[in-house]
């Protein structure tokens, strides 16, 4: 399914958060959202996700406007993954991946055989098939992300984001993470702040600087030492990495 | 995890489990009805209840039937009510607020109703025993009310309600010692005080009834919306994104509680930890998951208001002493076990 963002506005009293955003991302692409801290990628994120509503503009997803799609057929389509979501509950992990079938249950509807299927090949697809059963609580970082997007899966949506999923996770769990989002065959919006992961995996990417778009395009063409030196304020050597498309980004001390 | 943990999974379990509790509360509403200052035998239990029922016209004396039937029943049924409810009603803002420490009580609920009740008791305002409840209510709501109005509405977050909570149930108290100090003699200070601490002295059939459509409704409620409860296991914005409305459920079920907590603490007066403790309780057994976690809490609560009723007639001899002194001293230790067994592990 296609996201489709027009003119996007919001805020929060009278501090503008999300300037004028407008993006495209096509059906089974993957768009990464970067930016230094605070320039409004996890705001654009829950507005292009249905979770808040934009002052002005709207989103489209599939063709049509999400402020028109009740909440629950929104989330038959569209999965959210937070950054680090955490519990106190003493819950296991097929517990939390059947959360995923909630927009897909009525209040009374008993639990059906495609139920079962979406959360077995969910926990299948992030390589948590033998850890069922075990406490939320006793998982390491990167099986707790697994497992969120395991309960993201169950949902069985046409388009996934994910806020910088790859937080506090060592380098090996965040490229285990990132392939495994990028191999889902799913639309993907994903925050992120390692450039060289969003080089890496993304087809595109949107650079955002104080809630505005300030590029948009591949990663060879985004990520450019003048780009970054304006955007980041650091002093890059941007050289190609022997895959066609994606820059490696190394940065200078001086 | 211990065997207990694997088993709770299964649908057979939770039924097991509700079939037990529920014969233990037959058991412990029928000791109700025949311990106390003037003992009466199971059986002439048995045929007081079927007698009073119309069922049979079993010839016992009038005194027993009356005891059994008018007072101690009645007395047994509102006790396993109250606890059903409160549990219920723990486990619901335990899940709402993402607090282990949420119950009723959080939300100043007893508290206002303490101020309403005390206003009437000690100010005489109204007359009779119809307006104390009536007091309770309304001060229950009027907490409500004033923490909804602090939290700013169903929509901010959860320790924003707790903090409200907190300052309502400071602001009741303080009114209510105020009233209790400048205004109250010594009798009226001790029948506060008594109430305060919960009493189900008094309690006849009219509250049962009113009562069990109450906890009834408001149980059907909570269950019709489990599944959104289970949703706010990661917060707010997770549940939003899972497809449920947020902020309408959030108003529907602290509105139920708020009703629920109300109507009992007007009754019965303020119990405190049987919300805290059946909730943890009951997690431990079945798991944390509200369709299978709301049935057990109104079971095992209900067991343990009877209980502690049927201690706290006969611990002291010839004296009852408060519902909650007992709730309390028999809920700490067994908290503590459930603490203690379940911290985390490695």
């Amino acid at each position: 399914m296609s996201v489709v963002a027009r003119n996007l506005v919001w805020g929060v009293r009278r501090r503008t958060i999300v300037q004028d955003v407008s993006l495209s991302v096509a059906e089974g692409e993957v768009l990464g959202l970067i930016g230094p801290n605070g320039s409004g990628k996890s705001s654009l994120l829950r507005l292009l996700a249905g979770l808040r509503r934009p002052a002005l503009g709207r989103v489209e997803i599939g063709g049509r406007d999400i402020a028109r799609v009740p909440r629950r057929m929104l989330a038959q389509q569209v999965a959210f993954v937070q950054q680090n979501a955490a519990t106190d509950t003493n819950v296991c992990v097929r517990d939390v991946v059947r959360l995923g079938r909630t927009p897909h249950r009525s209040a009374l509807s008993g639990w059906s055989a495609a139920d079962e299927a979406a959360v077995s090949a969910a926990l299948a697809r992030v390589d948590m098939s033998g850890h069922q059963a075990q406490p939320w609580q006793t998982l390491s970082g990167g099986e707790r992300q697994r497992v969120h997007i395991a309960r993201a899966l169950a949902q069985t949506p046409r388009v996934l984001f994910l806020d910088e999923p790859t937080n506090h996770l060592d380098i090996h769990h965040q490229i285990e993470i990132l392939r495994l989002m990028r191999d889902l065959d799913l639309t993907s919006i994903v925050a992120l702040h390692d450039l060289n992961l969003a080089a890496m995996f993304c087809d595109r990417i949107v650079v955002l600087q104080a809630g505005a778009v300030v590029a948009c395009g591949t990663p060879e063409e985004v990520l450019t030492p003048a780009l970054l030196r304006a955007v980041f304020r650091v002093e890059t050597e941007v050289t190609p990495s022997g895959r066609p498309g994606q820059p490696h980004i190394r940065f200078t001390a001086t | 995890m211990t065997d207990i943990g694997q088993m709770r999974g299964g649908s057979g379990w939770l039924a097991l489990f509700l079939a037990l509790v529920l014969g233990v509360l037959v058991l412990a509403v029928a000791l109700a009805a025949a311990i106390g200052d003037y003992g009466i035998g199971l059986g002439t239990v048995f045929a007081a209840v079927t007698n009073g029922l119309g069922l049979t016209h079993v010839d016992i004396p009038p005194i027993e039937q009356s005891v059994v039937w008018d007072l101690r029943l009645s007395r047994a049924l509102v006790a396993a009510l109250a606890g059903a409810g409160l549990a219920i009603c723990g486990a619901i803002l335990q899940a709402l607020l993402r607090n282990a420490l949420a119950e009723p009580f959080v939300l100043g609920v007893s508290a206002g109703a303490s101020t309403g009740a005390v206003a009437v008791i000690v100010l005489g305002i109204g007359a009779g025993g119809l307006s104390l409840s009536m007091g309770a209510f309304a001060g229950a709501f009027a907490a409500f009310a004033l923490v909804a109005l602090l939290s700013n509405g169903a929509t901010s977050g959860p320790n924003h309600t707790i903090l409200a909570g907190v300052a309502a149930s400071q602001l009741f108290n303080a009114l209510t010692s105020y009233i209790v100090t400048t205004s109250g003699n010594a009798q009226q200070a001790r029948d506060v005080m008594f109430w305060l601490l919960g009493s189900f002295g008094g309690v006849r059939w009219p509250d049962f009834q009113l009562l069990l459509v109450v906890v009834a409704l408001g149980l059907a409620i909570c269950l019709l919306m489990a599944r959104s409860l289970d949703a706010f296991t990661f917060g707010d914005e997770d549940a939003a994104a899972l497809g449920v409305p947020v902020g309408r459920i959030r108003l529907i079920l602290f509105a139920v509680t708020a009703m629920m907590t109300a109507t009992i603490v007007s009754m019965v007066g303020a119990i405190g930890f049987v919300g805290l403790v059946v909730p943890h309780a009951a997690r431990y057994v079945v798991g944390p998951m509200h369709m299978r976690l709301l049935p057990a809490c109104a079971a095992v609560g209900a067991v343990f208001l009877v209980l502690a009723d049927i201690a706290s007639r006969t611990v002291a001899a010839q004296q009852t002493v408060p519902i909650g002194v007992v709730t309390a001293l028999v809920g700490v230790p067994f908290f503590t076990l459930i603490l203690y067994r379940s911290r985390p592990k490695g």
